[in-house]
Order: structure tokens, then sequence, then C-alpha cells
């Protein structure tokens, strides 16, 4: 137990400490990486939890895939960070005004929220336990069985969206040549190519 | 104290003593297979390759090693220096984590965890930050092409990887390595899964960055790309990091594809042959192909190579997965 213990101070020590260090970071690359960081102690957190498909899918997905283009895009950034940085004193009154107003009106409304008490007690057990079924399948069934309907509509929005991305960015430009990997493939020797027999003499 | 003693150092013990085991077996393989390449590709070319070390040049790796290790470490001076230092040691440690979970036989496995496959794909799938962040840190533009051009490239591959991982485990019904391997008993996927093997083999060189996909340290136009910085031992761990994780997809290859331990036929004379042979001799045959196409191919141009793993490869494995899924649930052959 005591090793459990050891390992959530660790890991939530270590998200919290990066969480800071990616706004406070002075170079953006920095921000990301310690972005990442945190990511992975959420993953860590994660395995604690016994949530370990949730733990991999985290990493895959967000450490994998998403931080990389996050890096990627900020990598290629040309910005100057000192004058970026410049104004941030000024700023910090209303920036902090801003916060407060935000945090006043979450305490405000939490204060006065009531949960039904069907949906606790969903909430408090929402699959098998882990001596029952395996995560992975407990998280399987509610997903593709209980709520494929939710799901499906999920995946609907992301495409959605998606294609409002294409559409927007799409433009087509005239005079690009383009690969047609088919019509190369297509080619024949016997078409592009004349074997010529030249009389000594008469070619020039 | 006792309690102590037998509830958590003698675990701890076992578990360091299986971690150094391995380590040790995977590092000498590593080294061999630097030179079983120089050979291999020395005698498609009609060379001798290594012969002057040692008994038929058998010592060459350690010469190397040496000589990589009593070099002077060179940090650039516009470098990053932390992120600098940090990407080499990334590359290295990422490369061997991997390994915790892979059976080598029934039982010989450090860490049996349920969802093994996808730690996998994790840990592979994170291979490209120490490669992105070397190229970046290294503030130099041959550097940095060969990083975003390795990035660019590993995303891309690893969506179809993924989804060849899903239809294995579909097949297999299990997240558990050693599970997919005793799925295959009756017949070795890669026979029911021809086409996603094929895949798989090929991804598996884009994801390495081996020819021909090896664009990132395109000689010619990057001078060998994100790790032209480097030298010394830096160097080398970019080294034993790429090493390493050819030998990692290669044994994911197997156990995915090939029956991991399991002998071809289980009659008489394959049956003697203890299973961690059988899995090295598998892992042997195709790290032999990925030499065998390095001495063949050509380098791929960059927009064929992202247009193989957009365009060809992923409509492919993705038609591929719903078949799969279509047909064993139509003959009800899903695992329970």
């Amino acid at each position: 137990m005591i090793i459990q213990a050891l390992a959530f101070y660790l890991f939530a020590a270590v998200a919290v400490a990066s969480g800071a260090m990616v706004i406070s970071a002075r170079n953006p690359v920095h921000s990301v990486l310690y972005l990442i960081l945190t990511f992975f102690n959420a993953a860590g957190l994660f395995v604690l939890l016994g949530a370990e498909f949730l733990a991999m899918i985290m990493v895959v997905v967000y450490v994998g895939a998403v931080a990389v283009l996050f890096l990627f895009v900020v990598m290629m950034l040309d910005i100057n960070f000192a004058e970026m940085r410049s104004g941030f004193l000024q700023y910090l009154p209303i920036g902090a005004a801003i916060g407060l107003v935000l945090l006043a009106e979450l305490v405000l409304i939490f204060g006065s929220w009531v949960i039904s008490s069907e949906a606790t007690a969903v909430a408090v057990s929402p699959t098998p336990p882990l001596s029952e079924m395996s995560n992975t399948e407990a998280l399987g069934r509610l997903i593709y069985t209980d709520f494929i309907y939710l799901f499906q509509a999920a995946g609907l929005v992301l495409l959605v969206a998606m294609i409002g991305a294409i559409v927007l960015t799409l433009r087509r430009r005239d005079g690009v040549k383009r690969q047609v990997i088919s019509n190369q493939l297509d080619r024949r020797a016997a078409d592009v190519i004349e074997v010529k027999k030249v009389p000594t003499g008469s070619g020039a | 104290m006792a309690e102590f003693w037998t509830g958590y150092a003698l675990p701890t013990l076992i578990m360091l003593a299986q971690i150094i085991g391995v380590m040790a077996v995977v590092l000498l393989s590593m080294a061999y297979l630097t030179y079983a390449e120089r050979k291999v590709i020395g005698f498609m070319q009609l060379r001798m390759g290594p012969n002057v070390v040692g008994p038929f040049g058998l010592l060459q790796p350690f010469a190397d090693a040496l000589k990589l290790m009593i070099k002077e470490t060179v940090l650039p001076t516009g470098a990053n220096r932390g992120v600098f230092l940090i990407a080499p040691v990334l590359t290295f440690s990422l490369a061997l984590v991997g390994w915790a979970v892979i059976p080598f036989n029934e039982g010989w496995v450090i860490a049996d965890i349920n969802v093994g496959i996808l730690y996998l794909f994790a840990i592979s799938s994170l291979g490209v930050y120490g490669i992105i962040m070397a190229g970046w840190a290294s503030n130099s533009k041959y550097a940095f092409l060969g990083a975003l051009r390795s990035a660019a490239q590993m995303v891309s591959y690893e969506v179809s990887i993924g989804f060849v991982i899903v239809t294995v485990l579909l097949v297999a019904g299990s997240l558990n390595l050693s599970d997919i391997v005793r799925a295959q008993e009756t017949v070795w996927f890669f026979i029911p899964l021809f086409p996603m093997f094929v895949i798989f083999v090929v991804s598996a060189l884009a994801e390495t960055n081996r020819a021909p996909f090896d664009l990132p340290e395109a000689e010619a136009e990057l001078v060998t790309g994100y790790n032209v910085e480097y030298s010394s031992m830096a160097f080398a761990l970019f080294f034993l990091g790429e090493y390493i994780s050819m030998i990692l997809m290669s044994a994911m290859t197997v156990i995915l594809f090939l029956g991991g331990w399991l002998p071809p036929f289980a009659i008489a004379p394959f049956t003697w042959i203890p299973g961690v042979v059988w899995f090295a001799l598998k892992i042997a045959m195709i790290l032999f192909v990925f030499l065998w196409v390095r001495a063949t191919l050509p380098r791929y141009r960059y927009d064929q190579l992202m247009r193989l793993g957009w365009k060809v490869f992923l409509p492919f494995s993705l038609l591929w997965v719903v078949l799969t899924a279509g047909v064993l649930v139509a003959f009800d052959w899903l695992p329970a």
C-alpha cells in the first residue's frame, strides 16, 4: 500500500509542477514538453486507479499524436519571446480579475447544484468490478453496447467538424502538376520509346 | 521485518535481476545486429564486410562501441542544452522499456499486463519525441528538416499500424501479448491475415526510419538529418535506440503474426526445441528481411511515402478491419 501512496504522490506532484511550468516556461517549446510530461503523469495516475486502458489510450492519443502536432506547430512559429512577455505585468490585474470572476461564478453555481440520486448511483459503479471483467471489456460494453447511439452521434459531430475544416481550407489551384500513379504504371516502353536504326553517315 | 523482506525487497530484487537479464540480452543482440547488417549488406554487394577485428571480425561491434565512448561530446553553441542532452537518453530508454511486456516464452515476461499490445503501441509512438527534440535543440537546419520529416512520417504510419493491431486483437480476443500468442496455436495469424502482415512489416520499416523509408536521415540531402550535430556517446545512444527499436518491432511482428514462441508444427522434433529459441529465430528472420530490404531498394521520394501511408495503407487497413469484423460475426467465430 505504501508504495502505491508514494507513487501517487510522485505522479501527482510532478503533474502539478509540470502543469505550472507549462504556463510559466519562457520558451513555448519547453511549455509543450512540460505539457507532455503532465499527460504522462496523468496516465500514471490512471494506472494507479486500475484504469490501465484509459492510461494507454491517454498516452497513444494525447502524447503520441496530439502533442506531436502541437510541438510541430510551435517549433515552426517565429515569435520574439521577449516582446511577447513585455506586457505581462501590465495585463496581470485584468487577467487576475477575470479569473476571480469566473471562480466566483463556478462557486455560486456548484453551491446550489443538486445532483439526482439516480445519477450518483450510476456514477458510483458504472462498470462491474475488476474481478469479474477487465476494464477494457467493461468500457467496450458501455461504449459499444449500452450507449452505442450516443457514441455514434459524437462520431458524427466530429465528422462534420472535420468536413467543415476541409471545406474551409481546400482550394484548387490551376497549373499545378499532379502525379497520377496509375497513368505512370500504365506506360509501356513500346508506347514511349522508339528504337531507330540509323545508317552510318545519314544521321544528323 | 520479515514481511518487508518477502513483501517488498525480494520481489524488487527478482524484478531487477529480470530487467538486467533482458537488457543484457537485448544490448548484445543489438551489437551483433550492427555486425550482421554490415556482413549481410557486404555479401549482397560482393564485399567482405568487417573481417579484421577478432575472428571473422566478430569483435567489431565492441571496437566501435569503445571508439564512440572515448570520443569527445560536442555541444553546439546555439543548442538548447537541456533538450539537446535529454533527446538521446529518451530515445534509448524508450527503446528499452518496450521489452518489459514482451513474452519470450510461455510465462517468460517481466510484466504480464492486460493491455500489453496497447502499451507497446504507445511506447513505439513515443519514439518520435527523441528525434523531434534532437532536431529542434540542435539549432541546425539539416537536423530540423530531418526531425520534421520523421515526425510526419511516424505519425502517418502509426495510424495503419493501429488498424493492423485492431484486426489482430479482434481475431485473438485479447490485448494481452501472451494470450495473443496462445490464440495462434491452431494457425499463425500471418496466414488468415496475410495482407495485414505485409502492411505491418512495411509500416514497421517506416516507423523505425529504415530504408527504403529512411528519409529523416537521407545522407545525400540532409547529411544524416536529426543526429548530425551529435557525437560520441550521445550519438551512440541514438544509434542504440534505433537498432533496439528495430528488434522490438520485429519481436512485435513475431508475436502478432508469427506465433511468438510456438513451434511451426506441434509435433516431436519441433517441440524439442525450447520456445525462446523459436522466438529468437523468428526475430532473426524478420531482421534479415529489414537488412535485405535496405540492400535492395532505393529510397522513396517524400510525397510518395506520404501517399503510400495515407492513401493506400490507411483505406486498405480500414477496409480489412471491417471485413474481418464482418466475417467473425457472420460465421460466429468471435473468440469468447
